[in-house]
């Protein structure tokens, strides 16, 4: 029971109070350049679940049985990077030949996840929190919750924003930053509903 | 000569990677909330920019282009382990105020971009000098908005007190809310003042 709660604590806090995008300042690339239309944004931000999954779940037993067993921590980042660089070619691979549509909706935004820096900084943030397995399958899922999440708000903002009338110097990314910093203040609002 | 002057020139405000290409922005929101930690972050990325164009741009040829992105990235991470090392020995203070954030130059978009757009195409001494342009072009944006951030949410610039005591703090600016906004309004004068020179 008490690991069940302690799970729960984990997903909630990850995507609410510790936003990857809102207040870890993770993932902004996509965050900013996908996020001009709901459908494109919400399907970037399932696929970067997905992936954030598998490389929470594969980065843990990397780190625990090979690099922190044989000694290794200064092959941490250029492992992990080539095991999401992997990771995302094999995802790509594999919805190709199981479902063509989602591939099709997914398109060029597959092979760029791995250059998302909410993948990396995930894997690091795992072994500095010092999560187990489980709990690390947990944090990755939330994370991508997270993600998706804001990003499909802020795609939601930004498609009513098509019809405002915004200042010339501000149109585009300038306007975009600004929305997100009051979406930030928005979700300061969460800070404090749980403790971990 | 001349050639490589441009190349220089290049980075420092006409394809500026904050506030023209607007490209790798996670360490530039995240880290700007003072002037001193922008400079650090401007100064490790800029190294890891240089010398990883320098190395690229000398195998270049030895490179098979269907691997060449995760060929790139793995000269990348190799810089940036270094880095991350040497601050972690000789400035533990600047290494644990940006954490995170040293091990994610990795995956900095305007690193890899800069390989892939120029490295890649050019030979080493106009490498190194977009290397170089680059890397000032990104670290004075960096320090431009940690030295704003830090002026309104708490009165000093590179630690030193400049607004007295009247002042009220706004806390909101180094916090991720302010990073946001600030940099949006920055980005906004920017684009009034290059439409004004053009």
């Amino acid at each position: 029971m008490e690991q069940l709660t302690q799970l729960i604590l984990i997903f909630v806090s990850t995507v609410l109070i510790n936003n990857f995008v809102l207040s870890r300042f993770l993932g902004i690339c996509p965050f900013l350049g996908v996020s001009k239309q709901v459908e494109t944004a919400f399907s970037m931000g399932l696929a970067t679940t997905f992936v954030m999954t598998l490389t929470a779940a594969s980065t843990w037993l990397i780190n625990t049985f090979i690099l922190e067993a044989l000694n290794l921590p200064f092959l941490q980042y250029v492992s992990f990077i080539i095991v999401i660089a992997s990771l995302v070619q094999f995802v790509e691979m594999f919805i190709k030949k199981s479902s063509p549509v989602l591939y099709k909706a997914l398109g060029i935004f597959l092979p760029l996840i791995t250059t998302n820096c909410a993948i990396l900084g995930l894997a690091l943030l795992i072994p500095l929190n010092g999560y187990n397995f489980i709990e690390s399958v947990i944090f990755g899922f939330g994370a991508g919750v997270g993600f998706t999440m804001a990003i499909s708000l802020m795609a939601g903002l930004r498609e009513t924003l098509e019809f405002g009338d915004v200042p010339d110097a501000l149109k585009g990314v300038p306007i975009t930053l600004i929305i997100a910093g009051i979406m930030a203040m928005a979700f300061m609002g969460f800070s404090g509903l749980i403790s971990v | 000569m001349n050639q490589v002057i441009k190349d220089f020139k290049n980075g420092l405000w006409q394809e500026n990677p904050i506030f023209r290409l607007v490209i790798g922005m996670c360490p530039t929101l995240a880290v700007t909330n003072t002037a001193t930690n922008g400079l650090a972050m401007g100064l490790a990325t800029s190294f890891v920019l240089i010398s990883s164009e320098i190395v690229i741009s000398l195998i270049k040829k030895l490179i098979p282009t269907n691997v060449r992105i995760p060929s790139y990235i793995l000269v990348i991470a190799t810089f940036v382990t270094f880095t991350d090392y040497f601050l972690k020995a000789f400035f533990p203070s600047i290494a644990s105020s940006l954490s995170l954030f040293i091990p994610l130059i990795v995956v900095n978009c305007l690193i890899l971009g800069r390989q892939e757009a120029f490295a890649s195409k050019n030979p080493v001494h106009r490498s190194f000098a977009d290397g170089v342009g680059m890397g000032i072009g990104f670290t004075w944006a960096l320090v431009l908005l940690g030295s704003v951030r830090e002026l309104l949410g708490m009165g000093s610039i590179f630690g030193l007190q400049i607004l007295g005591e009247w002042y009220r703090p706004m806390i909101i600016m180094i916090l991720p809310a302010g990073a946001f906004i600030s940099l949006g309004i920055l980005v906004g004068i920017m684009n009034l003042i290059s439409r004004k020179v053009n």
